[in-house]
């Protein structure tokens, strides 16, 4: 689950880009206008992206205006989404997958990395405030096991070594490579194809 | 009308109506947390699971439209089964302290588990721990005792129209609350105390005070403003413990405002109990006969003229009858007021000053305009019922004065009198819509009826509506709304002092000091000098009456007598005793009764019975009267300005309560509700 404790540090002010306006229009405009308030979640993900992934107090007072909604919906449906988050998670936000698959397939060695090399516990921002790490349930990706999300991308195929090279990275605040470690192109065999020879795009 | 077959009853039902409605006309109990009649249905808490045939699953009734040839049972095993497995559930986070719990007795929860609950918990984890949250001076929370109904939410959106409560997270998480745990800032928030199935809601002033089947309880009603809600007391000895509403559906449904319900503990402070006389700028303490005796003797120094009277705001129609019958017949004065500053009365007719749309009328209504009244503070459960209407129907809601936040949008058109010139002369958009609209409503409020302009404004709109055919037997739109529980008997049992020309003949000889003697019955609004004059005051309170008081007569508050009592709709009401006056404090009848027998002069009446009918006889003669026209008025140009009213402070029994000071404390913090707009 992600952190739903509300920080205790506030930034004062919040307001969207311009180039990130355009995009609430756009997302405002797809609804009929007595129902403005349908934008709430496409809004609160923007505040997301803009703001170093977490939604602070203000942001959700400007959405509430913005769509005309009293702050308290806004806050409940803020609440309500683990893929919220209410406290900073640094710019570069790691979420490692722990289910069955990743597990077996080594999650538990990515996780002691998380802690050498992150922090020691989740949800604790490193010490040069960039990132923070949580274990989160299945992203889906289990044949790519282990794997692990940073922001809106996914790492898959780890192992120690990589992931050490993947986070030494963001905490120098680059953006790593994502995708497969072993270079698979997407979820195709490991060691080549077996079957489908012939199809050339298969 | 289709038909449903209910454990193999054939019943008929009307359409729109669901399963849980439809069996209980067919008379059969349906278990329930989160369904409740004036709320919109949530369908959570699946306490009312009953079995259809054909469906595999229990169905949750509340939620199921019921259509006809529909087979429901409510009595299979199936049913039995389903609904103790959904209270093992609840059960399983709910504490087990019934015993230190205020909700102990009136109960939902308690009640339902004597039928559904097993005998023994099979959880053995522990249970779920949830933060208090504070949600203002009058809610207690406790928040692991919460079953997450969402009735307060459904509350506060739809009937108060204050959406600061919310669930937030989700799950074993799901925690309910106001933004950042703000106070609720709505005059109606202490129904959800009533609404709360369980404990996590009770209330804060009434915490450990008593238990429900030890209080003796009185069904009457209130007099905080001019509604006249239907009210329970509870009271525990001579205390009044607590108020609660009682179902009137022309009136206050079930809601009551606040005011209403904690106004109480000022019942029991500031108490007038022992008749007092000002001795060199010092009340003393004396006997009712010493006090009396004086009251005479200084009456005696004074003509007719120079005596005056002043009815209060929380007077029943006994006393102002007793006390009309003991100034004019008695004392041979005509100078009776029941107003306290210059708002314009037309008493010519009954319809010049009640409600004539009745509160229930509100609800047909396709238009309403406001005219100087803030009805959110003047008279809530009226101003519950616009918003039930606006919610419902749509209906478009105008108004003349800024009035602030509604709880509803209300297009403001202005301040100024010369609107309603407008709307006379038809120049004005809203006076198109009026005369289109099939049941309008003008509401007048009494800042709209202040000073020189209220003629105008009164008499002009009366003649418009008069001109469109708004004022027949069916449909009249003329509405005046007063803020005095007093108000509308008072002028039935004609309290006033007008002439044809002046309305405001009496304030113009107070201030113009021409009185010597006032006698304020519970009147504590008061804003005159007092200089040379002599004072009575008879009431409950020791407040600004009671301040400038040489004579100080003891009354029964309203919990304490049985009165009569006319709403703002011209409704007679009967309020009941649930308790009695302290010490030596007498009911007033009996204080101008015991005047008349000191003075050796014969009273109307003997006894109350005497009184209630003379009181009936001269109210119908009121009802009667009706048609009378009135000439052309000219035009005054005046701003309408609604005056601020200290909602938690208007009468003296709110400003001796302590929970209404914290009210008012806390208000005056928030200036906004709903969206906060200065943050």
């Amino acid at each position: 689950m992600s952190v739903k404790k509300i920080s205790k540090t506030q930034p004062e002010l919040f307001e969207f880009t311009q180039d990130n306006l355009k995009k609430v229009r756009k997302e405002i405009d797809k609804y009929p206008k007595d129902r403005k308030a349908s934008a709430v979640i496409a809004l609160l993900y923007l505040v997301q992206n803009q703001n170093d992934n977490w939604i602070p107090l203000v942001a959700i007072k400007y959405v509430a205006n913005l769509l005309n909604m009293p702050y308290i919906k806004v806050f409940e449906v803020a609440t309500f989404y683990s893929m919220f988050n209410l406290t900073p998670v640094g710019k570069y936000f790691v979420q490692v997958c722990t289910t069955t698959p990743c597990m077996i397939r080594g999650a538990n060695k990515l996780t002691t990395i998380c802690k050498n090399l992150i922090s020691k516990n989740q949800n604790e921002l490193s010490e040069n405030k960039l990132c923070s790490w949580m274990e989160v349930e299945c992203l889906g990706a289990c044949v790519n096991a282990p794997m692990m999300q940073i922001n809106q991308d996914y790492f898959e195929d780890l192992d120690e070594n990589k992931t050490k090279e993947i986070f030494e990275t963001i905490l120098n605040d680059q953006f790593p490579k994502p995708g497969s470690a072993k270079n698979r192109k997407n979820n195709a065999p490991e060691n080549g194809k077996t079957t489908l020879l012939e199809v050339k795009n298969a | 009308m289709p038909k449903i077959i209910i454990n193999n009853k054939e019943i008929e039902f009307e359409e729109g109506m669901t399963v849980l409605q439809a069996c209980e006309l067919a008379g059969e109990e349906i278990p329930r947390f989160c369904y409740h009649e004036r709320l919109s249905i949530a369908g959570n808490c699946r306490m009312c699971l009953v079995e259809m045939e054909k469906s595999p699953k229990p169905i949750a009734s509340c939620a199921m439209p019921a259509t006809e040839g529909m087979k429901i049972k409510t009595n299979t095993s199936l049913v039995d089964k389903a609904r103790k497995g959904v209270m093992e559930f609840l059960l399983a986070n709910h504490p087990l302290d019934c015993p230190v719990c205020d909700q102990g007795g009136e109960c939902d929860l308690q009640d339902q588990s004597l039928f559904y609950g097993l005998d023994s918990s099979r959880y053995t984890e522990s249970k779920r721990q949830v933060d208090e949250k504070y949600m203002g001076p009058l809610i207690k929370t406790q928040m692991t005792r919460c079953i997450h109904c969402t009735r307060c939410i459904r509350f506060a959106t739809e009937v108060a129209g204050i959406p600061e409560l919310g669930a937030t997270g989700r799950g074993e998480d799901m925690e309910i609350t106001t933004y950042l745990e703000k106070s609720m800032e709505s005059e109606l928030s202490a129904n959800v105390i009533d609404l709360c199935p369980v404990g996590a809601l009770t209330s804060k002033p009434y915490a450990f005070e008593a238990r429900p089947w030890e209080l003796k309880k009185t069904e009457t009603i209130d007099v905080m403003d001019a509604v006249g809600s239907n009210i329970r007391v509870d009271s525990y000895g001579w205390e009044v413990k607590r108020v609660l509403p009682r179902i009137n559906e022309d009136i206050n449904e079930e809601w009551i405002s606040d005011k209403t319900r904690y106004s109480c503990d000022g019942l029991l402070k500031q108490r007038l109990d022992t008749p007092l006389i000002r001795e060199n700028g010092k009340l003393q303490k004396t006997s009712w006969d010493i006090a009396l005796k004086l009251l005479i003797k200084k009456i005696n120094l004074f003509k007719p003229d120079q005596i005056a009277g002043m009815v209060g705001d929380l007077a029943d129609l006994e006393m102002i009858y007793s006390f009309k019958s003991f100034f004019n017949n008695i004392l041979r004065s005509e100078n009776l007021e029941c107003r306290n500053d210059r708002i314009y009365i037309n008493p010519k007719e009954r319809m010049n000053y009640i409600f004539n749309s009745k509160i229930n009328g509100i609800e047909e209504s396709d238009l309403i305009l406001l005219v100087g009244t803030n009805p959110r503070l003047e008279a809530t459960i009226l101003n519950a019922r616009i918003r039930k209407a606006y919610v419902k129907n749509q209906i478009k809601i105008y108004s003349i004065g800024d009035p602030g936040d509604l709880t509803y949008p209300c297009e403001y058109l202005g301040s100024s009198t010369s609107i309603i010139k407008e709307i006379l002369s038809g120049s004005n958009k809203i006076s198109e819509k009026i005369k289109k609209s099939k049941k309008p409503i003008i509401i007048l409020g009494e800042s709209s009826l202040y000073g020189e302009k209220g003629k105008y404004i009164f008499e002009s709109l009366k003649s418009f509506l008069e001109e469109n055919n708004f004022l027949k037997e069916d449909w009249n739109a003329l509405n005046v709304l007063s803020q005095q529980a007093s108000r509308v008997g008072a002028i039935d049992l004609e309290a006033y002092s007008i002439s044809e020309e002046n309305n405001f003949k009496f304030f113009d000889k107070l201030h113009n000091n021409e009185f010597k003697f006032i006698y304020l019955l519970g009147q504590d609004n008061i804003n005159f000098e007092k200089n040379d004059k002599f004072i009575v005051y008879q009431g409950s309170h020791g407040d600004k009456g009671a301040e400038i008081a040489d004579i100080i007569l003891p009354g029964a508050a309203y919990t304490e007598k049985d009165g009569l009592f006319i709403n703002l709709e011209g409704k007679l009401q009967r309020a009941y005793k649930a308790s009695y006056p302290p010490g030596d404090a007498r009911e007033d009848w009996v204080i101008f009764k015991d005047l008349s027998n000191i003075m050796n002069k014969k009273s109307e009446y003997n006894n109350i019975q005497k009184l209630k009918e003379l009181i009936k006889k001269s109210v119908n003669l009121k009802i009667n009267k009706n048609n009378i026209k009135t000439n052309k008025v000219d035009f005054v140009e005046e701003n309408i300005l609604i005056k601020p009213m200290d909602y938690y402070y208007t009468n003296p029994i709110s400003r001796a309560s302590k929970v209404m000071s914290e009210c008012r404390q806390i208000s005056k913090k928030f200036l906004f509700t709903g969206v906060e707009k200065a943050s």
